[in-house]
């Protein structure tokens, strides 16, 4: 974090509410997201408790599993996941446009298929982007029956798909910039500064009580309202604002999970001890009733995320599009529709741990994405600029006086020289190259000299057209305002790394091919 | 007891390093070379021989300016071979030094330099070289600054390579999270090193013993501290480097520093205890003292490499950083003071470079928290072995409080070799070393 | 870095710490009974509470409190701020199950994980003792007569002792394994999954640090047993993937012991911090009101920071301090690092705002540059709507 970040925290100290860290939005929102809250159980990895889910704030999906160390209740819970949320992701597949891309076989251009928007996945926090990862790696070796009719506990049918699905989104929530998969508490905390620290920030919670203080004399300040979103809690010491999971309050364990839980599996060995069909209805009644009460405990804990988790949404609605954000969402749509054309070539799934060229690969397009994500934010929104200028890799300025000049060579192409009176203490020096957006696309300059008075003299490299004289508007005028970095504006692709069954000697050769990989070892008492 | 004599155990060393990689089976050699041991002339002997052996050899460096330099030391040795620059299509992408060298040959292309006995590049431009003929051997210089995944984009270029540099120095970065793949034999953002040792454990492992430019002062502190498991030793003995100076101290601080370091190879300047901005205005002003006083006062270093003592001239002189705007408030100080010529850099950039008198502003001089930044080893080492001579620190006294202050509990990722020394343990022996020699700043 | 390492003795000690005498010690002792509160008996300190000392080295408060021996949930309740930790019981059912599963089969399924298939007879020997120093005593004749014995042997939840601060501290590691050539090997079983060979960093940071207090206590008994040796990697043995198979890993704990070897002689100076208090200051729960305990509290500085949260019980009771004082680390350990001798949030503010500071303090200057760019675009952006 920056200095000016920093300074915006104190200002929400002083303030009692969070403070603006950016003027427009940097992430793609869908008109029709997905919101995914999870909650698992305690000890366990990957057992789910319930969640909440669905594309209308009104009418959330209710998925509970009453006992969670039951298989069956388990694969019933992801079945029912898997029946919410295939139908959104697939209802996003067919609808595409033409797209002329090259070949990179052959170099020739063609023209492909691009889905004309992709489902978005919105989780609470941090830690349920994590959850997703899990409960995509934990369901996307599974066979089903068909594929193995052999296997001692097939999954349900769609439950492989779906963990393929949460695998990829759950990897592209790695890119920087990309927002099929994002959380709650990231979107906000990329857009407001709030007057307690980063750490605190991963509380939902606490987080929307800063940024959504009440307005208004005797409105508690945002520090007071997140004290109690952290640690109030009601006469029978139940947290007022529940953890926005996947984990769960152990004062909820403790004092009413566990109990509900315990009175269910009572009522289940009811059931069957039942006799005859008097008591098998009365049996059955009591069983509704305790499924009824886990059902109405794991609610109570979820819809206070899911409330939060659109309220958030809904804040950052509020705010424009940034310029750019269009351009990240459309690599969001090529790696959607990438990993729909591999689901129907029937491709296996995603390996356990990536190969050596795969993680290379991942690691560049990362790099890559992030230089790319910098670069636009700053493009996009004055005030992460002003970060960039306080850092001296940016600056602006008016310009002063435009001399024009030409390359030496024998078809003399313009290069002229332009002063910019500025404020800011960009690092210049020889050979340092400084950038400007000229409708969008970035026009190049070399630093030339510093002037007494602290002005910057340039000379402009590029876009100005072919022939002696540069295209009109190409060139700026005295007078014009113009922000220049000193960071390219677009990345510039890395090699091309040799292919998987190329691997070098250095790096292990190709890897092994087994027969795809094999399910996880499941043994009778397992809980997932 | 036999004496050690550093020439002889430098020569074995090189001998067997030379053995391996001309006669040698295996499919490469890993040497590792503290600072100053020779990596450079290792690099060089290594290619004229691989050229005289008739292998084409492809070398890898790491940044253009080693690029540049390897080829001039190249043809510096050996006129008449030709080598290829392999070049960026940027502009003004080499030295225009090479211009001059007849034999070398320069193109963006490489199979404009196909046949060559030597072509150098860095590992960027590498790794855009496709569909060609793999080269039967190739140096990677540095190899410890550079990235698993860079090794891998260039590894089908060459059948054997011989892997160079130094263990100590700082360790390659990735700009975003690479957590994912920790512990994986092949972790894209690990060491090249590390990646092909993982792989393969029986390649031939060799160490130069001998620090050519640390004096005898400093090879056994920076031997410890840094490299704590692979000694070394200093090519040179107690007074076979002298510094002196042609005007007596004024009495203040800076000379009785200098003084200090002039006669026991190492200075602390200690600034009283306070918290600061990176860029501490009064430190930053204590290290272009320094280094004016240092230029004032007539040095003259007396060293193996010539009877007669060479005069300290600014261009021997260098200062180190932790960070660019500190370097930038340290060379603005010099210009106030009418100081021009002398480096002013990070350690990054410091990073394989040699001078012969250091003014260090310590990393952690001033600060209220330590981090894993300020922590790294191989920042602390690259600045405390950059010279053949002295080195002046320059740091607020309170360091050792903040280290002994700073939270231990760094997550650990199962499958990654443990790193020695940590950041902590090399930074309280550099720093209990230096109180031995330590001048309290007096405005 | 280094690809042969030794046994990887410490490095020179750098701090010469005052060697205690036993007379210093009891005096030591008393003393920090006396603010304890004579009759409370003292919070038994346990690995996990050792191994967090390293969390916060720097905060004399909290060295003070687990150095006396109290008990900080119930100081922190009494004044206010309870701290919320907890576990949940399905948390703590699902670990003991898997603890047995792991030891099932006289240890086999064990070495097993340390990689051994046929170890031939495995001694379990029976450490059941009256008391703590019975157990201890027993704990290290067992270890004694299995490195004698040349075979493999498993003790099951051995009892260790080390001293911190004066006083004895019992540690209870879930087991140490020895080997026929007399090495010994903690085990430390943790019931977060390993999955595809990797497990969350901070958990197994956590678990390493733990261990690492179990290595330095073998230490102290392996020095006084012949053909000894405490091994420096830990063995973590976890669920694998999504099942209640074991699965392990080898842990080094070098650096993890080396830290937690260096706050444990810090824990000595604890008297210099418990000599700098004001006579008849108490940290009796029980005895005190919690006014005077919240001035008892406030006589010894704190470090807070915002890491304090997870790992200490009065976190939020300094929070709640260090907020009333605007303490800029409340935001963050890495916001003090541009702002120099600035250290609350009023006199940054009053800094950026040119009400005050030096503008040639360049953290003042940086901060008015800050401000004034803030202003700038945000000003920029509201004329833009």
């Amino acid at each position: 974090m920056s200095l000016i970040a920093h300074l915006a925290r104190m200002e929400a100290v002083e303030a009692g509410r969070a403070q603006p860290l950016a003027t427009v939005r940097h992430r793609h929102l869908s008109a029709r997201p997905l919101v995914l809250v999870p909650l698992t159980t305690a000890g366990e990895a990957g057992a789910p408790l319930g969640a909440l889910v669905g594309t209308d704030p009104a009418e959330p999906r209710l998925l509970v599993v009453p006992q969670p160390r039951d298989r069956e209740q388990r694969f019933a819970f992801l079945a029912e996941l898997a029946e919410v949320v295939l139908p959104y992701v697939e209802g996003y597949a067919d609808d595409v446009e033409p797209v002329e891309r090259k070949d990179p076989a052959t170099g020739e251009k063609v023209l492909v298929d691009l889905c004309a928007d992709a489902p978005q996945l919105i989780v609470p926090s941090r830690a349920g982007i994590a959850y997703v990862r899990l409960l995509g790696r934990s369901m996307r070796f599974r066979r089903t029956a068909e594929q193995d009719p052999d296997t001692p506990y097939p999954a349900p049918p769609r439950v492989p798909l779906l963990g393929r699905w949460l695998t990829h989104y759950g990897e592209r929530a790695r890119v920087p910039g990309s927002s099929l998969l994002l959380a709650a508490t990231d979107l906000l905390n990329r857009h407001w500064a709030t007057g307690q620290s980063s750490l605190e920030d991963q509380h939902l919670g606490a987080l929307l009580a800063w940024i959504d203080a009440p307005d208004g004399p005797g409105a508690a300040s945002g520090a007071e309202a997140a004290h109690r979103a952290e640690l109030g809690r009601d006469e029978r010491g139940q947290l007022l604002c529940p953890p926005a999971g996947p984990a769960t309050d152990p004062a909820f364990d403790n004092q009413l999970l566990a109990p509900a839980i315990e009175a269910y599996d009572r009522a289940r060995l009811g059931v069957g001890a039942a006799e005859d069909g008097a008591a098998a209805e009365l049996a059955l009644g009591a069983l509704h009733r305790a499924e009824g009460e886990v059902r109405r405990l794991v609610a109570s804990q979820l819809k206070p995320t899911w409330d939060a988790s659109w309220r958030a949404l809904a804040l950052l609605r509020e705010l424009p599009e940034g310029a750019r954000v269009a351009d990240r969402w459309t690599r969001d749509r090529w790696s959607f529709t990438a990993h729909r054309d591999r689901i129907t070539a029937g491709e296996p799934p995603q390996p356990r741990r990536d190969d050596a060229v795969t993680a290379a690969a991942k690691l560049a397009a990362r790099e890559q994405a992030q230089g790319q994500l910098d670069a636009q934010e700053a493009l996009d929104d004055p005030l992460v600029l002003a970060g960039r200028r306080l850092a001296g890799e940016a600056f602006t300025g008016e310009v002063t006086e435009v001399v024009m000049a030409w390359t030496e060579s024998k078809r003399p192409a313009p290069r002229p020289l332009v002063t910019v009176r500025t404020g800011d203490r960009p690092h210049l020096g020889g050979g340092v190259k400084a950038y400007r957006s000229l409708d969008g696309r970035p026009q190049a300059a070399e630093f030339v000299a510093l002037e007494e008075d602290g002005s910057v003299v340039l000379r402009l490299l590029d876009k100005m057209g072919r022939a002696k004289e540069p295209a009109p508007g190409t060139v700026p005028e005295k007078g014009d305002r113009i922000a220049w970095t000193l960071f390219e504006h677009d990345q510039r692709s890395g090699p091309k790394l040799p292919d998987p069954e190329e691997t070098p000697w250095t790096h292990g050769g190709p890897p092994r091919h087994p027969e795809g990989e094999l399910p996880d070892a499941v043994t009778p008492e397992d809980l997932l | 007891m036999s004496v050690f004599d550093p020439s002889s155990a430098a020569a074995e060393a090189t001998a067997a390093i030379l053995a391996d990689t001309l006669h040698g089976t295996a499919r490469g050699v890993v040497v590792d070379s503290p600072p100053g041991a020779g990596k450079s002339t290792l690099v060089v002997r290594a290619a004229l021989e691989l050229a005289a052996a008739g292998r084409p050899l492809m070398v890898v460096a790491q940044t253009n300016a080693q690029v540049d330099d390897l080829v001039l030391r190249l043809a510096e040795k050996q006129p008449e071979l030709e080598v290829g620059r392999l070049h960026s299509s940027d502009s003004d992408p080499y030295d225009r030094a090479l211009d001059g060298l007849e034999r070398v040959r320069k193109s963006a292309k490489a199979a404009d330099l196909a046949g060559l006995p030597v072509v150098v590049s860095t590992a960027a431009k590498w790794a855009h070289v496709k569909n060609v003929e793999p080269w039967a051997h190739a140096i990677v210089d540095e190899a410890y600054q550079m990235r698993s995944d860079a090794l891998l984009a260039v590894a089908g270029l060459f059948e054997r390579a011989l892997f160079v540099g130094d263990p100590g120095q700082l360790d390659p970065f990735s700009v975003v999270g690479a957590e994912q793949w920790a512990g994986l034999s092949y972790d894209p953002s690990a060491s090249a090193v590390s990646t092909l040792l993982a792989h393969n454990p029986e390649l031939p492992q060799h160490r130069l013993p001998v620090s050519w430019r640390l004096p005898a002062s400093a090879a056994p502190l920076v031997s410890d501290a840094f490299y704590p498991y692979t000694p070394f030793r200093s090519g040179t003995g107690p007074g076979d480097r002298r510094l002196s100076f042609g005007a007596p101290s004024d009495g203040s601080a800076q000379d009785r520093v200098l003084d200090e370091a002039a006669e026991s190879g190492w200075g602390l300047l200690e600034l009283p205890a306070r918290h600061t901005p990176r860029t501490d205005p009064e430190a930053v002003r204590a290290v272009a003292l320094v280094v004016r006083r240092l230029l004032d006062r007539g040095g003259a270093a007396v060293s193996e490499r010539a009877e007669e003592p060479v005069p300290l001239t600014a261009g021997r002189i260098a200062v180190g950083t932790a960070h660019r705007d500190q370097a930038a408030a340290v060379r603005a100080a010099l210009a106030e003071l009418g100081v021009s010529g002398v480096t002013v850099d990070t350690a990054n950039r410091l990073q394989g470079r040699e001078y012969d008198v250091t003014v260090v502003l310590h990393p952690l001089s001033g600060r209220p928290d330590a981090t894993a930044f300020h922590l790294e080893t191989g920042r602390l080492c690259v600045l405390a072995s950059r010279h053949r001579h002295a080195c002046v620190v320059v740091c607020r006294a309170g360091v050792t409080d903040l280290l002994d202050e700073h939270p231990s509990t760094e997550p650990v990722q199962l499958g990654v070799t443990v790193k020695f020394p940590d950041g902590w343990e090399a930074n309280h022996a550099v720093l209990s070393h230096l109180a031995e020699h330590r001048v309290r700043w007096t405005p | 870095m280094s690809t042969s390492l030794d046994d990887g003795r410490s490095r020179p000690a750098q701090t010469t710490d005052p060697v205690p005498t036993p007379a210093s010690r009891r005096r030591t002792r008393e003393r920090l009974a006396e603010l304890r509160g004579p009759a409370v008996p003292p919070r038994p300190l346990d690995a996990r509470a050792l191994a967090a000392l390293a969390a916060n080295p720097g905060c004399r408060r909290r060295a003070l409190l687990d150095g006396a021996g109290v008990d900080k949930a119930a100081l922190a309740a009494k004044l206010g701020s309870p701290a919320p930790f907890g576990q949940s019981q399905f948390a703590i059912v699902r670990g003991n199950s898997f603890e047995a599963r792991v030891k099932a089969d006289g240890g086999r399924e064990l070495l097993r994980l340390l990689g051994v298939e046929e170890p031939g007879a495995v001694a379990v020997p029976d450490l059941s003792a009256a008391g703590p120093e019975g157990r201890t005593a027993r704990t290290a004749l067992a270890l004694r007569e299995a490195t004698a014995a040349g075979g493999w042997t498993l003790l099951d939840h051995p009892l260790l002792t080390l001293e911190v601060a004066g006083s004895p501290v019992h540690l209870e590691p879930d087991a140490v394994v020895v080997d026929p050539a007399g090495r010994w090997t903690v085990v430390e079983i943790k019931s977060f999954p390993m999955l595809d060979g990797s497990a969350d960093a901070a958990k197994v940071g956590a678990a390493a640090r733990q261990a690492a207090v179990y290595v330095l206590a073998l230490e102290r008994v392996a020095a006084v047993t012949a053909g000894a040796e405490v091994a420096h990697t830990v063995l973590l043995v976890c669920p694998k993937d999504f099942s209640n198979l074991p699965t392990a890993s080898a842990v080094d704990v070098r650096r993890q012991r080396a830290v937690t070897r260096r706050q444990l002689a810090r824990l000595t100076r604890i008297d210099e911090i418990a000599d700098a208090l004001p006579e008849g200051l108490s940290f009796d729960v029980g005895g005190c009101s919690a006014a005077e305990l919240s001035a008892a509290v406030e006589a010894v500085p704190h470090a807070y920071a915002p890491e304090c949260l997870a790992a200490c019980e009065m976190g939020f009771h300094c929070r709640s301090r260090a907020r009333e004082a605007e303490a800029v680390q409340t935001l963050g350990r890495s916001v003090r690092g541009e702002l120099g001798g600035l250290t609350t949030v009023g006199a940054v503010l009053a800094a950026a705002r040119g009400e005050a500071g030096d503008p040639e303090d360049p953290a003042v200057a940086a901060l008015r540059r800050a401000r004034a760019l803030r202003q700038e675009a945000l000003g920029e952006a509201a004329a833009c709507r």
